[in-house]
């Protein structure tokens, strides 16, 4: 067998290539300059997954910075997924802010579009979007396997990052959705988290089309999975957060529970193991709003504990 | 308003390969700066405003996005919809209006010629040529010019 090779050697990547089924939990930004309230979270997180998403202003709220949580997180040995969305910042700060990440030991990196910002709470703003996912999942490939930035001009030292993207298989055009997945390859993409999940079946339908395409081959995918915590909280997200899928029936089944919230665990559990079964599904993407205590309950009762096994330390080489 | 002619993209990209094979033999004379694209521009404001709402960026990818002009997209996304399109197709920002790349995908199925070149992964867009004519632009090949340090994914190492 040829040894595998690896962009990073960030451990999210090693469990993927490793062919292990891999758990990555959103942390949630403080509002707030205190680092502490980053290491409270990662703290309950760290132990049940293998890496950390730090989101980058989502909903086009303003919170404490990806970048900035990634520092803090990587200074005390935790493994950050650094989001960068395009809405906020142009290309010259995204490839500056790129290479100071990777500087801070960030081996992750899932490129986004962004949410525009009328859905914030700062609606006043100009929205940048001066690259899309696409030219951002390239221009980091450049930068990493070319070792320049988009002008050309020669970097000393590449960004050593695994580069990911997001889809949405939940929202229209669906027809387009595989064919987009297969463009965010060719962009660069090397994993995919997606959105939240509640829609097993269309998920079913969405990589059925990715298999026969053969992305499951070429790209690590990961489901985005998250509790809800009543019926009225699923309908406001879906009205409320754009791309947010829930059918009926999970909030009927919210509404007729009697405990609500441990009904939204064990529906997020139920999820996650469907998700499992799907081939060319190699990992989930927890996603709970200040929640971090229930996401790690949701990941031991899907049983994907634990997460560290022996020989996860070992070396890695890294392809340059 | 001329929008009516987006849902005969069949049509549109005949007339996008005819308008090319006429302008050809006059494109010694397509040069920026002077009389001649301000008369096309003031064609294109006109034109390609009644049919496509365009928005100048004086990079013309019609024929690659459906014959929908992507830079109506609020997030001037010109590789395909966002996650954000509502369930009935909807943008997210702007909810009155029809998501782009919904119509893109929809027009890009009745469009033997170019329908397939949605699929490929379009370079960033060069803010400098806002403003300015799309057919001049694609005769000088400055609508064509990549960033210096852009490189097609063929060339990119893959791991």
């Amino acid at each position: 067998m040829p040894p595998v090779k690896y962009s990073s050697g960030s451990r999210l990547e090693r469990v993927l290539k490793s062919g292990r089924f891999a758990v990555t939990a959103e942390l949630n930004p403080p509002d707030s300059a205190d680092p502490q309230a980053v290491y409270d979270r990662a703290l309950v997180l760290s132990t049940v997954c293998d890496a950390l998403n730090a989101t980058d202003a989502s909903g086009a709220n303003c919170h404490m910075s990806s970048v900035g949580i990634c520092a803090l997180l990587t200074r005390a040995g935790y493994e950050p997924v650094y989001q960068m969305s395009c809405r906020d910042r142009n290309r010259i700060a995204m490839q500056g802010d790129l290479l100071g990440a990777a500087a801070m030991g960030v081996k992750n990196v899932l490129c986004l579009t962004g949410d525009g910002v009328q859905t914030g709470d700062q609606p006043e703003a100009k929205p940048v979007f001066d690259l899309d996912s696409l030219t951002l999942l390239r221009t980091v490939r450049i930068m990493r396997d070319h070792g320049q930035f988009l002008s050309g001009r020669k970097l000393d030292v590449p960004p050593r990052v695994f580069v990911g993207a997001a889809e949405n298989p939940f929202v229209p055009p669906f027809d387009f959705r595989p064919l987009r997945l297969q463009k965010k390859w060719e962009a660069g993409a090397e994993f995919i988290q997606t959105q939240y999940c509640f829609d097993v079946p269309r998920l079913q339908a969405f990589m059925q089309r990715v298999r026969d395409l053969g992305l499951h081959e070429k790209l690590f995918i990961l489901v985005g999975v998250g509790p809800l915590r009543s019926a009225k909280i699923a309908e406001w997200m879906r009205a409320n957060v754009p791309g947010i899928h829930i059918p009926d029936a999970v909030v009927a089944r919210l509404k007729g529970a009697q405990k609500p919230a441990r009904e939204g665990k064990q529906l997020c559990v139920e999820i996650i193991q469907q998700v499992r079964a799907i081939p060319g599904v190699a990992g989930v993407h927890v996603m709970a709003y200040r929640q971090e205590e229930l996401v790690a309950e949701i990941i031991e009762a899907a049983g994907l504990l634990p997460r560290r096994q022996a020989g996860d330390a070992a070396n890695v080489k890294v392809s340059s | 308003m001329l929008r009516w002619l987006q849902d005969y993209p069949r049509f549109l990209e005949v007339a996008y390969d005819l308008t090319q094979r006429l302008l050809r033999p006059f494109r010694r004379w397509l040069k920026p700066g002077g009389a001649v694209e301000r008369l096309f521009v003031g064609a294109e404001q006109a034109g390609k405003g009644a049919v496509f709402n365009c928005q100048m960026c004086g990079q013309c990818v019609l024929h690659s996005t459906g014959m929908t002009c992507p830079m109506n997209c609020p997030k001037n996304l010109r590789n395909g919809p966002c996650g954000g399109v509502r369930a009935d197709g909807r943008c997210e920002v702007k909810p009155e209006m029809r998501c782009v790349w919904v119509q893109a995908w929809e027009r890009s199925q009745h469009m033997p010629a170019y329908g397939h070149e949605l699929l490929n992964v379009l370079p960033p867009v060069n803010r400098r040529l806002q403003g300015t004519a799309a057919w001049i632009n694609d005769f000088t090949g400055a609508a064509q010019q990549n960033p210096a340090g852009w490189i097609d994914i063929r060339d990119i190492q893959t791991i």
